[in-house]
């Protein structure tokens, strides 16, 4: 089972590698490998999943180098429940996207999407802060190619705001990893929470600047509020299946403010005091009513949903900033519900899109569009997802971010925005959708006159749009997010049971921090000159391994240790 | 030498960030490689400054360099190398599609795409529309 941990990240950059080499030119063969390698990685991501929810945290070890000298994966609760997330999501965007054609749209999608499948997965598994960034530009590279996909002057322009705003979020991530080794003398996340933990609370400036560099490199992939300007064009303005894949986008910025700050900025310690209920709190429920007015004004609907990422980010944020395994557990929730509705939402802008020709996303009354009842009945349940209203999981997930704020100070700041919002919320998405589904009766009564009984009215609409009905692909496919979010209400109590399982085990990290750093590597050749090598750092000490056959990983950690004395 | 590495790093900020400023995409992206080199010096300056020393410690050799931020540069200078590449070409192809370099106002352009798509509207924007079809 053990090399299974980085099947998620080899299988889809190898198939990319072979849809862009071996089958350029032959699009059936480009769509069978892609959807294979992605219903391959469902699989395994199922297993992970299995593997990890009794708790046991894998280690991988690429390469055989042992934790903090080589690069790690490691499959946990939280890693192995965002990937099996990733997986669930990609293949019903896939499906979307072969279904209605937006794959043939320009070259190379299935490369492109299957080498962002790499890098989310990457991201989530990794146990090595400067692999995360790796990942992350990996993703990034991959999701500037898929964001300009099928061109156009907009959309170009787009692309190019998000690139340069991802650039500059790299940058800032590289110099927050700088400032952290310089600190702390080394990348590995499990070995940063043990130095970071022995730290001299009284001489700490430079690593309180590399936690709040950090927060605000996560801030700018989660959208937070003085940092979100970047997702409302290119999420509006993005291929469709490529923004419904964007939704998998922004929980990694939040799972990775989830995994350094549990882990290795954890909330008790003295360096991040007042971080947290002073800045992330305030600003994620600022985001959360932005990114709801948002919804309220916007003129176009790809924008809308745009801006209900932004305010689900708010919310699933505001869950974060508690730092209770109560507050984790209810903002994954709403991580695994705002994800697959995001995307469901999304998609059915881009039929909505489609099917009104002229006025394509406009928020304005226009003659019906063919096939409409299903459509509007699909985003009615999809909104009502997305503004949290019952029956279905964002209420759960709001009820449950709502109870995990009660003994925090900010408590009633925290019910009402969040209430607040929702109502903002609920009416944004009313207008919206009685604009686009109901009103075009009214226009097409005023219009055709004589149209008195539903009947002449649906052979009027179908003289106007004969291109209409229903294709079977991207139905199913948001049938199938729709039916995941039933699904997510309905094992609303299991899936709970094991989020705080997650939850806890994120508060516990000693468990993952042993095996990471205790696990020996492979065993290193000596090259002839037998020395006493007399120690090597703090992390040969488990026994497993003998002194000097670490031999030269061993002179790092002394450089380490040397380095962190200054 | 701290003194020397330390004003390059915050000129080379400076700098790059006033360029980010601009509005015109050429500017903005000399402003991210300018501040690509100055991530890249401070990447390797966060294993301490030291001259003429290996960077692996051997049994007679009791100082040396810090090998690892020497990878981590490597690696940082490679992804950033290759991101300029392509922000470079896209934003190329922006400036072809668009006939403007400006970074900002992709709304406003929006609203003017889809108002052209109905020739008899307005000809003016049609005309912007032809040239991002042939493109």
């Amino acid at each position: 089972m053990m090399h299974w941990i980085i099947a998620p990240v080899l299988l889809p950059a190898m198939m990319a590698a072979i849809i862009v080499l071996a089958a350029r030119f032959h699009e059936t063969l480009q769509r069978i490998f892609s959807v294979a390698s992605l219903v391959a990685v469902l699989a395994i991501s199922i297993g992970l999943y299995m593997q990890a929810s009794d708790g046991t945290v894998t280690l991988y070890q690429l390469g055989d180098w042992q934790a903090p000298f080589g690069i790690v994966l490691v499959a946990d609760r939280l890693a192995t429940t965002m990937v099996l997330l990733t997986a669930v999501l990609a293949l019903p965007v896939l499906v979307y996207a072969i279904g209605s054609g937006w794959d043939r749209r320009g070259q190379h999608f299935h490369a492109l999407f299957q080498f962002q499948i790499m890098g989310i997965m990457g991201a989530f598994l990794t146990g090595d802060a400067f692999n995360l960034f790796v990942f992350f530009e990996v993703l990034l590279i991959a999701s500037y190619g898929l964001m300009v996909h099928s061109g156009g002057a907009t959309r170009t322009r787009a692309g190019v705001q998000y690139m340069l705003y991802n650039l500059l979020g790299s940058t800032l991530f590289l110099f927050a990893l700088g400032t952290l080794y310089a600190q702390a003398g080394t990348l590995n996340m499990a070995d940063l929470a043990q130095r970071v933990a022995q730290a001299d609370p009284g001489n700490s400036a430079g690593l309180r600047v590399a936690a709040v560099l950090l927060l605000l490199v996560f801030a700018i992939k989660a959208a937070l509020l003085p940092l979100h300007f970047w997702l409302p064009s290119s999420y509006a303005e993005a291929p469709a299946p490529v923004a419904a894949l964007f939704a998998i986008m922004t929980k990694v910025g939040a799972y990775g403010i989830i995994r350094f700050y549990t882990m290795i900025f954890p909330p008790s310690s003295p360096l991040m005091a007042g971080a947290h209920e002073e800045w992330l709190l305030p600003l994620a429920l600022l985001t959360l009513m932005i990114g709801m007015i948002g919804v309220l004004g916007a003129r176009e609907i790809g924008r809308l949903v745009a801006f209900s990422v932004i305010g689900s980010m708010g919310m699933l944020l505001a869950s974060v900033a508690h730092f209770t395994p109560a507050g984790i557990a209810s903002a994954l929730y709403y991580a695994l519900h705002s994800t697959l509705t995001t995307a469901a939402l999304f998609l059915i802008v881009d039929v909505i899109r489609e099917r009104r020709g002229r006025v394509a996303g406009e928020v304005e009354e226009t003659l019906p569009m063919a096939g409409g009842a299903l459509v509007a009945g699909l985003f009615f349940v999809a909104c009502i997802a997305m503004a949290g209203l019952p029956p279905l999981s964002g209420f759960i997930g709001k009820l449950l971010i709502l109870e995990a704020s009660t003994g925090s100070p900010m408590m009633g700041w925290v019910w009402a925005v969040v209430l607040g919002s929702s109502l903002i919320a609920v009416v944004g998405f009313s207008r919206a959708g009685s604009t686009i589904f109901w009103k075009p009766h009214q226009v097409a009564v005023e219009k055709c006159g004589s149209v008195d009984d539903p009947e002449d009215e649906q052979g009027a609409r179908e003289v106007h749009d004969p291109t209409g009905g229903n294709q079977p692909m991207p139905m199913l496919a948001i049938g199938t997010l729709v039916a995941l979010l039933i699904a997510l209400t309905v094992f609303a109590g299991p899936v709970m049971r094991q989020l705080d399982a997650t939850a806890a085990q994120l508060f516990a990290p000693q468990p993952y921090i042993s095996t990471v750093l205790d696990t020996p590597g492979k065993e290193i050749e000596k090259h002839g000159d037998d020395h006493g090598e007399s120690g090597d750092g703090g992390h040969g000490e488990d026994g497993d391994l003998p002194a000097d056959e670490a031999h030269e990983p061993g002179a790092e950690a002394q450089t380490d240790d040397a380095l962190g004395g200054h | 030498m701290e003194f020397l590495i330390a004003t390059t790093i915050g000129v080379l900020t400076a700098a790059g960030i006033y360029m980010v400023m601009r509005l015109r995409t050429f500017p903005v992206i000399i402003g991210t490689s300018l501040l690509t080199y100055a991530v890249n010096l401070f990447l390797f300056a966060s294993g301490r400054l030291v001259i003429n020393e290996p960077p692996i410690l051997r049994d007679d050799v009791t100082s040396y360099t810090d090998p690892l931020p020497q990878a981590l540069v490597l690696t940082a200078i490679v992804i950033s190398f290759g991101m300029t590449a392509v922000v470079v070409m896209i934003a190329l192809a922006s400036y072809l599609n668009a006939d403007d370099d400006h970074v900002d106002e992709a709304q406003d352009l929006s609203r003017d795409r889809r108002a052209g798509t109905d020739p008899e509207e307005d000809p003016d924007t049609q005309r912007g529309d032809e040239k991002e079809s042939r493109a």
